[in-house]
Order: C-alpha cells, then structure tokens, then sequence
C-alpha cells in the first residue's frame, strides 16, 4: 500500500531521487536518515551474522543492525534468534562480552534473567511482583519477529510482516550459491574474526561504491600500478565484465566473463594451483575434476545485498549505519570449509586490503568521506547517475546490465530505496490507516 | 629478564625516537631501511589470536613493507593525500628481554594525527624486536596493540 496522496515526505523523496540523477541532501538530511531506519533498516531483511558465528547450542555474538545493537543466540535446540540488548525492566544493556557461550543472560542491575531464545526466566524478590506466576505477564527480551538464513547466513527483519527471505534475496541468492561452491564442502565459515572501520559518510556512499566499476582505476591506481594488479583491467573500458542489477536493489560486478576469458583454475583470486594444492585435490574430488575446474575458473562473486551484505570475492563486508554521517564497515576474511590452505591466503590477501590500514579500502574510505563533505556544498545540488544509460540492456535473465563501469547498480539500488521509502510500513504509523 | 647483551636502554630508546620521527616525517626510505630482511609489522585486532588465521589492521611481511612504502611514493595513495600531520611521543620504554639473539623492548605511543576530517589519538603499547646487523639496530618486528584494536577505526594509513 502507498500512501502517496498522504505522505509528503514520500513525496518530497520523489523529487529528491530520481532516475538519472539524486539530490545532495538524501545523504545529509537527519529526516530522511530517520526514515530509512524506519523503512529500510527496521523494516526490510538486514544481514545480521553466520551460523558458523554461533556454531554449537547456547553460543552467542554482539551484531547489530543498523544503530541497534542485538544479540545473535542459538539456544539449545539449535535455532537462531536475533534479540535485542535491551533489559525488559529498565532498559539495561544485558549482554555485555562480544561472544560466548550461555543458555541466559543476566542483566547486572536488578538481576532479571533471560533466556537466551528471550524468554523471561526469573526476576529477584519475586514477592514484589505478586510471585514468579507473574513471569507470564511480564515481557521478556526484545526479538526480531523475523530470522531466517540462507546458507548460513543469517538475516532478520525488525517488521512482522513482508516478504520471505528468499523473496528478499531473489537473483541474489544464486551468488551466495557460487561463493559456497568454492568450497569443498559447500558451507563458507565466518572465522576470522572482524575488522572494523569507522568512516564519516552515510552509509549510501558505500552501497553505491560496492559494485561502482567505475572507481577503481582511479581510486586504487597507486596499488594497482606497483602490485602487477589485474583488477584494474577487469574495470576498464575494453573489460567483457558487466554491471547487473539482479532486482531487489541488489546489485553485482559479474567479473565471471573475464575469469573465463581468463579460463585457469584460481586465476580470479590470483593464486596459481601449485600454491594450493590440498584444495584443488578436495575440489575436484567433491565435484569431479570438470565441475571443480568450472567453479574454481568462474570465481566468487562481486555482490551487493541490499542494504548490508557486501561479499567481495574473498571478503565480507557488513555495513552499519550509526547516523546520517556515520557508518562502521565490518569486514572479515571468507573461509571455505575444508580449505585450510586456501583459507590462510584469503586471511593475508584480505588483511592487506581492507580496513583502517587496507592498501585499497583505506582509500575508498577516503572518498567516502570526501564525498560527504563535499555534498554538503551548495552547488550544483545533485549527484549524476546517468553513465551508460543509453547502452543498457536487458540479459537472458532479464536482469539489467551495463557495462564493467557503468552506474547500472546505482540507478537500481536507488530505484529500489524510493520504492521502500515510499510504502508506508505497515502498522508504523496507525493514524494513517484508512 | 634480560636484553641481548649488546643494548642497553638508552641505545634502544634512541632508536625507538628516531624512528618515531621517520614515521613522523614520512621519511619513507630511512624508515624503510630500520627493518630487517625478515620483518613482520603488526597492527592485530585481537594480540591473542593468531595472525595467520585471523584478522589484522596491518600485518605485513619484508615484502608487504615494502609495497606500502611504495604505494605511499606514487602520490595517489589517496587516504595520504594530503599526508597525516602526526606527532607521536614514545615513552614508558623497557628492555622486555632477549630471544635468541634480538632484544625485544616495550614502549608506549600516543601518536596525535591531524587531518581534514579532524583529530585522532592513536594510542597503543608497542613491542619493538631488535638486532645489530652489521654494527646498526634493526627491527626484525613490530608490534602495535592499539587500546581500542578491536572497536571501530577510522581510516589509518600512515605508519604506526
């Protein structure tokens, strides 16, 4: 339902993002950042963390979506929840440690205890609430209606109601499916632990900058030009990738048609067969040699996951907003499961590129922030978003694409925000209800 | 615990002021020139984890030095540009002790960087492994253990 006749901020959005081109102040203004926690952030699916992050009954992590700060649990059972830190009583944090292992959470101001699927368990001095039958009434931790995972990864929405995950994701599951066929035993593990990275920009700059083919020559020539880099010709003019928007304000860089061009097993991640041979001998003997070679020449994908997942061929992003001018990226080597020997050199690769230090994030970082100062700047008012929109077209699948350095992927991504940002949320605002 | 037999703390406070001041000064080929041929340079998120299987801010060997200090030379390293004021004091410096032959000796940095977006305190306990090679000090490693190593960073690409 559309409230367009109703809602003028839905209609004060429209003028602000349009197909060609958006307005400066759709990364500056603090209504329309307020808006996007309500509409995209605590409304659509949000990547929160991976199984392999809570691996046995009863473990625990700190995540977060967007500014909230929840806990991923599996409880004994086995099953996934996504609760918030949030004590039912006074509001307390009740989790304090980034991980661990415990079947409940006791806040440490008056003693509430919770169980880790949020149930309450028990509250001292029970008398004072009429006894522990009173556990009945009383609420317990905050959870997301929603939790669902795909291949391992975990999303949740903060909306009771919507679409399913796999709805959500669309054409963007298939990726997560060619990134755990890298692996032996198809599964990816999030085991190494996080980096994170602080930029001063709205979180827009980085969506858009995921899958910006346009940017790497420029921004990362400095490493490119002193490392013998092949990335750089992957995002040229002459480059046989495509830009695609697969739906859902999900977006990839498809490099594949290079890495075949390319046709050597591993050549996508740079590293030759000899260098890791217990993987490519586990490759083939998972998938028979002629599989295993397809998926070790096709590569990892270069996909965006609207608004928070980032999976860069070997890395994993997450995205976090903390205010219209703040966003923390969260980023982590991939492991694929039963691949020691590969999974070492995507640790070292990844270190060597990405966070506060990384010789290539370090400088997307920088644009990011330079960029939201300089949209702070009066004129010309709008950021343009038409390179090659006169040679896109549609693929077999009827995705759009454009070429390897086309704004493909930003006119979708942003295509998709003014559709979320135009919906009124169902239940969010109940005066407004027919 | 005792320093390899060789350095005392006033010889290796003295190197630990000047390369500070390399750092510092963006003098990228005198600092390059501290490390030995088999450096590690070590910025972890988690001191306790291990680096090969976990994430770091910087954890480069000999030869990643030296791709930073190139990348650093061809004036479009961006997030450097223009470079970091910085001004770093090095202080609470202690021989730790010797292993094998180097000396490992411990210190603390508080590095203030100015740049456009603003001000930032870096601040962290370092361990410095020494060794005369031909009659000068080396470092074979270093090692920064930010205070805050695993909260969120802003960006930083100058030399710790």
């Amino acid at each position: 339902m559309t409230t367009t006749d109703v809602d003028p901020e839905a209609a004060r959005l429209r003028a602000l993002v349009l197909p060609d081109r958006v307005h400066g102040s759709v990364y500056t203004d603090a209504e329309i950042y307020a808006r996007e926690l309500e509409r995209i952030w605590y409304s659509t699916w949000v990547y929160v963390g991976h199984a392999s992050e809570v691996p046995e009954p009863n473990d625990y992590v700190r995540k977060t979506i967007g500014p909230q700060q929840v806990v991923m649990t599996r409880d004994k059972t086995g099953a996934i929840h996504v609760l918030h830190n949030r004590c039912s009583h006074r509001g307390n944090l009740v989790c304090d440690a980034d991980r661990g292992n415990a079947g409940s959470f006791r806040c440490p101001y008056h003693g509430w205890t919770f169980a880790n699927t949020g149930d309450l368990l028990g509250f001292p001095f029970n008398q004072g609430y009429g006894g522990s039958a009173a556990r009945a009434q009383l609420p317990g931790l905050g959870a997301a209606p929603r939790v669902e995972s795909y291949r391992g990864f975990v999303f949740a929405s903060l909306a009771a109601d919507g679409p399913t995950l796999i709805e959500h994701l669309g054409a963007a599951a298939e990726r997560l499916d060619r990134l755990c066929r890298l692996s032996p035993e198809g599964e990816v593990e999030l085991t190494a632990g996080w980096v994170k990275h602080e930029v001063t920009a709205n979180w827009k700059m980085l969506v858009e900058n995921e899958t910006d083919g346009y940017h790497p020559q420029f921004v990362h020539s400095s490493i490119f030009s002193i490392s013998g880099s092949g990335i750089g010709a992957l995002y040229s003019d002459k480059s046989t990738a495509v830009t695609r928007a697969l739906g859902g304000g999900h977006t990839e860089n498809d490099l594949s048609p290079e890495f075949r061009r390319l046709g050597v097993p591993m050549g996508w991640a740079g590293t030759p067969e000899s260098k890791i041979p217990d993987y490519v001998a586990a490759m083939r003997a998972s998938y028979g040699s002629d599989t295993a070679d397809e998926i070790m020449i096709n590569g990892s994908p270069h996909v965006m996951i609207f608004p928070n997942l980032f999976v860069a061929e070997i890395q994993l992003f997450q995205i976090q907003p903390l205010a219209v001018d703040r966003t923390v990226q969260h980023v982590t080597a991939i492991q694929f499961k039963g691949a020691p020997d590969l999974n070492r050199r995507l640790v070292t690769q990844c270190v060597g590129s990405v966070g506060p230090a990384g010789m290539l994030l370090a400088d997307d970082a920088e644009m990011y922030e330079r960029n939201q100062r300089g949209v702070a700047q009066r004129q010309p008012e709008w950021l343009d978003l038409t390179r090659g929109l006169h040679r896109e077209r549609l693929d077999d699948d009827g995705h759009t694409i454009g070429t390897a350095t086309d704004e493909t992927s930003m006119r979708a991504m942003w295509r998709h925000y003014l559709e979320l940002m135009e919906t009124e949320r169902s239940g969010a605002r109940p005066s407004e209800e027919p | 615990m005792t320093a390899a037999l060789d350095i005392d703390v006033r010889e290796a406070e003295q190197f630990l002021y000047r390369e500070a001041r390399l750092a510092d000064a963006f003098a990228l080929e005198e600092w390059e020139a501290l490390w030995t041929d088999d450096a590690v340079y070590h910025v972890p998120v988690d001191p306790d984890a291990d680096p090969r299987t976990h994430m770091s801010i910087v954890f480069d060997n000999r030869g990643r030095i030296a791709t930073r200090i190139k990348q650093l030379q061809t004036g479009r390293r961006h997030s450097q540009r223009p470079p970091s004021r910085l001004c770093r004091s090095v202080t609470n410096v202690e021989l730790l002790g010797a292993d094998g032959g180097d000396t490992l000796v411990g210190s603390v940095v508080q590095i203030l960087e100015s740049r456009d977006r603003g001000t930032t305190w870096w601040v962290g306990r370092v361990t410095h492994r020494l060794r005369r090679v031909e009659g000068e000090l080396r470092m074979a490693a270093k090692t920064v253990v930010l205070v805050d190593s695993d909260r969120s960073l802003p960006t930083m690409s100058f030399l710790v």
